[in-house]
């Protein structure tokens, strides 16, 4: 249905002379980047100027840059009758998809759309189509939109949304030139000035040019001389006085191009020559920003990212800085990526949230990520009611404390780990905080303090909610790590390995690690000896049942603690019972204290003796909590890190972890 | 200098004929202004004695018009070839966007034309120009003389374009060659374009 291009029609064959040095500009630009430059681009000229070669020269130089381009050349005749026998044979769809998948589209003699309307729609829907999805069309015509009669409002302002652009009348040395040429591919040879005198005859068009010269030519194939001027004249009918005169400058013709030299023969219009080529250059130059931008859309948008930003950019007609806006805009995808990475990492439902893809609100993404943050509970922190002043000092964990204010004084550099270990009850929670404490104190810092059953706790929530990536992110934001009671993660596989990580990542960024361990580590079973013998590549330190000085002071400041006044002899008494446990000391206070209060006296020897000595002392009572063993805890504190043997976890949740 | 100015939207090309004394870079530029309609040139200057001390060049300004919303201006200048002249040659070189090495196709000249060859090297590295990146190309004029006088251009491209850039024969003085060159240089700086307002 369309036509094949006619080879001859090349824009090397096109003589560019003042007339139609625009159009030819930018037709190449078209040609190089079809459907970014000008689209639509109409040309109008009157008959015989040139517009059907520089359409088809379009398509030849576009398919040279791009073999797979597709590209179509009809009249709108065809068009027309095309249309008519789809629509006939009820194919009008089929008629549409075609045009639908051409890349470049160069349709002659648009003139003919006068007083068709359907055809108008037709042309206009098929426009519309194709300079949504960037496709080139280029229109020719004798006459310019506005002046093709009864022409669709709507299509004039299409064309004139691109390029409309005319073709004069080629001025006398573009004749001569044109002339040359034509001579030259007929292998005819004339005298320049007899080319002149055929440029001279005042044709109205370059067909009409060509027609004289083909006479000229069939002339001279047949007799034996070659025509001179006189001749010409003659044959083409005109007298002397017939036409324009050739201009009176006949500078001699510039000696024969050498060897190296760029150019066959000088065209008489040098700088015109120039001015065209540097017109190309420059608009390819100057426009290239727009393929670039065009690129980066496509580029952006397969990704998933919104282009709207780099699309206005395309609209405008000339930006101040398109490479500064590309950079701005690359620069701001990067930073939705960090964001995106950093939200999934914190919450991994945030993955692909649109918020992500739209460059043109970053903030709106920095403030997403935000939220996460803060929804992520800090990790538990040490309890205040354990300070490290209140740890009552004595010789035998002297080390202990040394080593707990050396970490303190410099967390992280010294002791990392640190592995406080010593029996129950002996006060390893209460250094643990202690030291907890003194560290939350730095600025900036987040220390996590917790009981080895409350991570175990923590991770199996996390994996049952499938948030893992959520645990982990909220512990490795810790600054310091204090976990009391590593023993307890014998046999718990997934903790092991999870706190193997966490390990090494807070070593190597060295934070500060304390842990407190029930017995020695050699005697410890059911840990994975990777984390064994990071434990104890740190400092392992004991802390023993307090002394019985120590004892005496402990019982002073809690009898202090609780009714204001320490009885020596009581103190004395108390810290002397055999106990194996500062907790079993603070039991028997305790017992004291309740049985004054029963009997609403004060707390004396004398009433201790026969309680502790009498009667055997009754069984702890368990609290509701069921986690204190009767230690002189603060009600809000009840839930406390101590930690007793039966609190293992269900064994629901023992089950999921091990399924796990 | 910046070569395009988006925000001006001007586009000023600054083309520098170099080349040793008498090889014709004066009258590339007298063709150059014969061949252009008045509208687009400016006036021809050619400038002489300032103070005590020659300054000599040629200056010729190109209007090209407005090309896709950009005002653009070619200027052609031509340096003092003559050996002293040097300070002058920096002066011109500054800021140009190309530069146009006039050779002397005569055999007899060779050594001049090495020599100035090496001086535009010199005085381009000591602006900090990298000559490599540098739009340079080659006119080997005088072609027209006979031939037991001058080089060939093969010849020539042998003994002066070691860099291999795009070298053009020339008769100034009729035009042969003087387009081309102007074309070939022209297309070489505005290429650079994109990447000049990249930076």
């Amino acid at each position: 249905m369309s036509i094949p291009l006619n080879p001859r029609y090349r824009f090397e064959t096109y003589v560019v002379g003042a007339a139609n040095r625009l159009a030819a500009t930018a037709a190449k630009a078209v040609a190089e980047s079809p459907g970014s430059v000008y689209n639509p681009l109409f040309i109008y000229a009157g008959s015989g100027l040139g517009k059907t070669h520089l359409l088809m020269g379009i398509g030849h130089a576009a398919l040279a840059i791009n073999p797979q381009l597709r590209c179509e050349y009809l009249t709108l005749d065809e068009f027309v009758e095309a249309f008519n026998a789809a629509i006939g044979a009820g194919q009008g769809e089929a008629y549409r998809k075609r045009y639908a998948e051409v890349d470049l589209l160069l349709v002659d003699d648009v003139q003919f759309l006068t007083h068709r309307r359907e055809m108008q729609a037709e042309l206009l829907r098929l426009t519309n189509s194709m300079l949504a999805t960037g496709r080139q069309i280029v229109l020719s015509s004798d006459r310019q939109p506005g002046e093709i009669e009864a022409l669709d409002e709507r299509l004039i302002q299409r064309f004139a949304g691109g390029l409309v652009i005319d073709i004069a009348a080629p001025d006398f040395e573009t004749r001569v030139a044109i002339l040359r040429r034509q001579a030259e591919e007929r292998r005819a040879s004339f005298s320049p000035d007899v080319l002149e005198t055929v440029a001279a005859i005042g044709a109205s068009s370059v067909r009409e040019l060509i027609g004289a010269l083909n006479r000229l030519i069939a002339l001279q194939a047949v007799s034996e001389t070659a025509i001179d001027a006189a001749q010409a004249r003659a044959i083409l009918g005109r007298g002397e006085s017939g036409g324009e005169e050739p201009p009176a400058k006949a500078e001699a013709k510039p000696a024969p191009a050498r060897a190296g030299g760029a150019g066959t023969e000088a065209p008489s219009d040098e700088f015109g020559a120039f001015l065209s080529d540097v017109v190309s250059t420059v608009v390819q130059q100057v426009e290239a920003w727009r393929s670039r931008v065009g690129e980066a859309i496509l580029r952006w948008e397969g990704e998933g990212y919104r282009t709207s930003r780099l699309s206005a950019l395309l609209e405008e007609e000339a930006p101040s800085d398109p490479e500064m806006a590309l950079q701005e805009f690359s620069k701001d995808i990067e930073r939705l990526r960090l964001l995106q990475a950093e939200a999934v990492e914190l919450d991994p439902a945030l993955a692909g949230a649109a918020v992500f893809r739209d460059p043109d609100n970053v903030e709106e993404a920095r403030l997403q990520v935000e939220r996460a943050r803060q929804g992520t509970l800090p990790p538990p922190a040490p309890a205040p009611i354990w300070q490290l002043a209140d740890f009552v000092e004595a010789p035998g964990s002297l080390l202990a404390i040394k080593a707990a204010r050396s970490v303190i004084a410099e967390p992280g550099r010294v002791y990392n780990p640190l592995v406080i270990v010593g029996g129950s009850g002996v006060g390893k929670t209460h250094l643990l905080h202690g030291i907890g404490n003194e560290l939350a104190k730095a600025p900036g810092s987040v220390v996590a303090c917790l009981s080895a059953q409350d991570l175990i706790d923590d991770l199996i929530k996390a994996i049952d909610k499938n948030r893992v990536n959520w645990w982990r992110a909220r512990y490795r934001r810790i600054t310091a790590l204090l976990l009391d009671d590593i023993h307890l993660i014998a046999g718990k596989d997934r903790t092991q390995e999870e706190l193997f990580w966490l390990f090494n990542l807070l070593h190597q960024a060295t934070r500060q690690m304390v842990f407190t361990c029930a017995v020695p580590l050699a005697q410890l079973t059911g840990i994975e000896t990777r984390l064994l013998t990071r434990l104890e590549g740190g400092l392992v330190v004991e802390l023993p049942l307090p002394e019985r000085e120590a004892r005496v002071a402990i019982v002073e400041r809690l009898l202090r603690e609780k009714v204001g006044e320490a009885d020596r002899e009581l103190a004395d008494y108390l810290s002397g019972r055999p106990v194996d446990s500062v907790r079993a000391l603070q039991g028997l206070v305790q017992r004291v204290l309740n049985a004054a209060d029963t009997e609403q006296v004060r707390p004396t020897a004398a009433l201790a003796r026969p309680l502790l000595e009498g009667a055997p002392a009754a069984p702890v009572r368990r609290t509701s909590s069921g986690r204190t063993s009767g230690v002189l805890t603060p009600a809000a504190s009840l839930r406390s890190r101590e930690k007793v043997v039966w609190d293992w976890p269900d064994v629901g949740d023992r089950l999921i972890e091990d399924l796990r | 200098m910046s070569l395009v100015n988006f925000t001006s939207r001007e586009i000023t090309c600054k083309l520098v004929y170099y080349g040793p004394g008498r090889s014709g870079k004066t009258t590339n530029l007298h063709y150059v202004y014969g061949r252009v309609p008045e509208s687009r040139r400016g006036r021809m200057v050619s400038l002489a004695t300032q103070t005590d001390r020659t300054l000599f060049f040629d200056f010729l300004p190109l209007d090209l018009g407005v090309i896709s919303g950009f005002t653009t201006r070619f200027q052609l200048y031509t340096v003092p070839g003559q050996v002293y002249y040097d300070a002058t040659r920096k002066l011109v070189l500054q800021g140009a966007d190309g530069v146009v090495f006039v050779a002397d196709s005569q055999a007899r000249r060779l050594d001049d034309n090495v020599e100035s060859l090496q001086n535009l090297q010199v005085n381009l590295l000591q602006q900090g120009v990298d000559v490599r990146h540098f739009p340079v190309v080659l006119q080997y004029n005088k072609q027209d003389l006979p031939r037991d006088l001058i080089l060939t251009p093969e010849e020539l491209d042998e003994a002066l374009n070691f860099r291999n850039v795009k070298s053009y024969s020339a008769d100034a003085v009729r035009g042969t060659g003087v387009f081309e060159t102007l074309k070939g240089i022209s297309e070489l700086v505005l290429k650079r374009l994109a990447a000049g307002s990249a930076a």
